[in-house]
């Protein structure tokens, strides 16, 4: 994992300073609110429903244990003991005091923390696969890229006020794990037909309002190009990426509007300039950074262990989670576990400081102190013995962070919603209970198989609801809540945006809505299909008409 | 009230005029007064000739608005000795761009001034990205704020990006160590 030197922590400490004084100011009235904005903004503050919003950035979703126990920490001290793990790999807290903010910035500096640019118009954290350096298909590690590309973004002066946010991720492997093509910029990490690694460039993706997805601008671009090939992309979208309306300024609007080609043009012609120039990535510097991710210390192990599958054929319960919770990994006898943070009864995401100690514990003890974040909302273990796995499971389940249910139907990623985001249509977080109670058995859930269920409080699409398999997006009609349904949305290679089933539910239709979508792929499905497959076989029309064939008529209130 | 402006890193007075253009107004009517001032580019291009000599000598500069591209002044960059960049509001960034472009692309070396809504809490981005003359709205700050927001400018004292103030990225300014150091 990447650790600062004199220069990470100077600039981090010198940005607290900043924000310290700025705070002080606004409170004695010398900054207004205006002012104040984007500043506490660039510095992770949000002014929510309840109370400010505090959003830490956890650069491509790693912590180590120490700052999994600071996080603890600040929950304790700062908040009401827990806090929210976000789809884009931020850490959020819901009750912190707006004067507490400079403190609790301090708290993270010292363990290499901060919440830079985790919102405003400007280049917000930047996300990699979460299991990097771990996973089999993987072509080279993300993780040095995006820590130089972090760098570069970081109090980066020419691009701190953007017509819009923009964010950036990094795929690196065959299998998209990412959703590469909902970013503002999609880098896919390839090598070319000489051997040489470099990226295939996407830009113009994002959910929201108008969900587009990205499109190829370059092929291949080498990788000492990637700051000067960044830095034209964004020179572009600065200087023309439309101002006059909030939902029009999103890079995507720009690329729709010029073309993917024109667009691409453009930044070739920028890029001309500054490539070739001192934003070259140099050998050293990128041999500096990838030390940083050097494998950990394996042990030599065999890939077969007879204890371990003893195990595994005596205790139903413990196969079950590893069937589901636990990935193959590059390295013989060892694993990568996903700990659930999706267990029925607590909102989706929501961690408690108890938790995040136990798993900064389990991290200390089972996988070199390191966990990673995944936008699924849960947390890996991305290095455990598998000789280790009965024991970490143990100590998982005895605090609820083992529901083996990765990748299935309460696995669902939803947004924090009515609740607590102003911006909110609608609540989301008493959908996703009242599904997850529903469907608890797991015997149920396991018949039904891999399924994303994705749930956004309005059309922001915080919750990523135009690729889940089925997406539920809260709408306002007259003041009261209601639901939109879609289904055949896929995130990973295949990207691909749901479509609306027909007007929106109630509330307390919507569980009943989930069955009858259920059912009817049960009734459809050929074997070895997933929902989403039979989606994409049969179409939308024959769950449409179960799902509508006996709505209540005076349910039929709502077109929206 | 304030009429100072912060040039190279220290308060100083100021009394250039910027001329605008309103509604209405056409550039190759308006008055352009005597002394100091600083022109939008449509009175400049529509009155070039005119306005030339005083051009020269450093009295009239022209700002470009926002979202005007810089390379309508690129063949004027020689004679000009001020230009000024606009912010319509600090949260427009354009302006940043345009100012990179001038310093990097362009080569220009005169004063490069920051007009409309300039705020302290930019002024640390804003000269690394080539300002060296911040002109803060009258009335904005009182002469002791502007004193203390100078401090400001060196917020960030090693940045990690290359910028017109740092030509080199921080892996190329600094000597950063081989990493090996950390490896387990
Ligand atoms: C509670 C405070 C939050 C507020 C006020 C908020 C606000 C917004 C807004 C306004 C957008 C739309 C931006 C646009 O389309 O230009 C957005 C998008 C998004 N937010 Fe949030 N959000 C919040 C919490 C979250 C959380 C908790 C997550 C993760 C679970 C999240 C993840 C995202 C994602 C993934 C997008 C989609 C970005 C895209 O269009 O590509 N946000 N948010
Ligand atoms: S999707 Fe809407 S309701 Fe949900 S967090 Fe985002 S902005 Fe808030």
């Amino acid at each position: 994992m990447y650790q600062y030197d004199e220069h990470d922590q100077r600039l981090l400490d010198q940005r607290v300073a900043q924000f310290r004084d700025q705070m002080r100011r606004h409170l004695a009235g010398e900054l207004s609110a205006d002012e104040f904005r984007p500043l506490r903004l660039q510095n992770g503050l949000y002014i929510q429903r309840h109370a400010p919003m505090f959003r830490i950035s956890v650069p491509y979703g790693h912590l180590a244990s120490r700052q999994l126990r600071k996080l603890a920490h600040l929950a304790r001290s700062y908040d009401r003991g827990y806090a929210h793990f976000t789809t884009r790999t931020n850490v959020q807290f819901n009750w912190p005091k707006l004067e507490d903010v400079p403190e609790m910035l301090a708290e993270l500096a010292s363990v290499q923390m901060h919440a830079n640019q985790t919102s405003g118009n400007c280049i917000r954290n930047i996300t990699a696969d979460p299991f990097a350096g771990v996973a089999a298909d993987e072509v080279a590690d993300p993780r040095p890229f995006a820590e130089i590309l972090r760098q570069w973004a970081t109090y980066n002066p020419e691009f701190a006020f953007l017509p819009r946010k923009f964010k950036i991720a990094f795929n690196s492997a065959a299998e998209d794990r990412v959703v590469l093509r909902v970013y503002d910029i999609g880098l896919d990490l390839v090598r070319n037909e000489a051997g040489e690694l470099g990226f295939r460039v996407l830009v113009g993706g994002g959910l929201g309002r108008t969900p587009i997805l990205g499109e190829e601008i370059k092929p291949f671009l080498p990788w000492q190009h990637l700051i000067s090939y960044c830095e034209a992309i964004l020179r572009v979208y600065n200087r023309w990426g439309r101002r006059d309306n909030l939902w029009k300024a999103r890079i995507k609007i720009l690329v729709k509007a010029l073309g993917p080609e024109e667009f691409g043009r453009q930044v070739e012609e920028e890029w001309a300039n500054g490539k070739d120039g001192p934003n070259t990535i140099t050998a050293a510097e990128l041999a500096r950074v990838s030390a940083h991710f050097a494998p950990p210390a394996y042990e030599t192990l065999p890939a077969q262990d007879a204890a371990f599958d003893e195990l595994l054929a005596g205790n139903k319960a413990f196969a079950t989670w590893v069937k589901r919770n636990v990935r193959a990994h590059r390295q013989p006898g060892y694993a990568a576990v996903v700990l659930s943070l999706k267990k029925t009864g607590t909102a989706p995401g929501d961690v408690t400081a108890e938790q995040m100690d136990l798993i900064a514990d389990l991290a200390d003890r089972f996988s070199f102190g390191e966990a990673r974040m995944l936008h699924e909302q849960n947390v890996a273990l991305a290095d455990v013995r598998r000789t280790d796995l009965f024991e970490l499971w143990q100590a998982a389940r005895a605090a609820g962070l083992a529901t083996p249910n990765i990748g299935l139907l309460t696995d669902i990623i939803c947004c924090p919603g009515g609740d607590f985001c102003s911006l909110a249509n609608a609540r989301s977080i008493p959908i996703a209970d009242a599904i997850q109670r529903r469907f608890d058995d797991l015997d149920y859930q396991h018949d039904i198989g891999e399924i994303d269920l994705n749930i956004s409080g309005c059309m922001n699409s915080c919750g990523h609801h135009h690729v889940g398999h089925i997406g539920i997006l809260g709408v306002d009609k007259n003041d009261e809540e209601w639901y939109q349904v879609s289904i055949g949305g896929t995130q990973g290679n295949g990207t691909t945006l749901g479509k609306v089933i027909g007007p929106s539910f109630a509330l307390d239709e919507i569980v009943g809505v989930i069955e009858k979508l259920l059912e009817t792929y049960v009734e459809l499905r050929h074997e070895d299909e997933r929902f989403i497959d039979t989606v994409q076989r049969v179409g939308t029309e024959p769950f449409k008409v179960r799902v509508y064939a006996d709505r209540q008529p005076q349910r039929k209130a709502a077109h929206v | 009230m304030s009429d100072k402006i912060i040039k190279n890193g220290r308060v100083v007075a100021d009394d250039r005029l910027t001329v605008s253009l309103a509604e209405g107004e056409v550039p190759a009517d308006i008055a352009v007064p005597a002394g100091p001032v600083l022109v939008p580019l449509a009175v400049w291009q529509a009155r070039r000739e005119e306005l030339l000599a005083r051009a020269r000598s450093g009295e009239v500069g022209v700002w470009l608005a926002a979202g005007e591209d810089v390379a309508a002044l690129a063949d004027d960059l020689g004679l000009l000795q001020i230009v000024g960049l606009h912010f319509p509001k600090f949260t427009d960034g354009r302006s940043y761009s345009a100012a990179t472009l001038l310093r990097t692309r362009y080569g220009y070396q005169g004063e490069l001034r920051a007009i409309g809504q300039v705020l302290r809490d930019q002024f640390n981005y804003m000269t690394r990205c080539g300002f060296d003359a911040l002109q803060p709205q009258a009335e904005r700050y009182t002469d002791e704020q502007l004193e203390a927001a100078v401090a400001s400018i060196d917020d960030f004292t090693q940045p990690y990006q290359r910028s017109v103030k740092d030509p080199l990225p921080l892996f190329r300014r600094v000597e950063r160590g081989t990493g090996r150091e950390v490896q387990q």
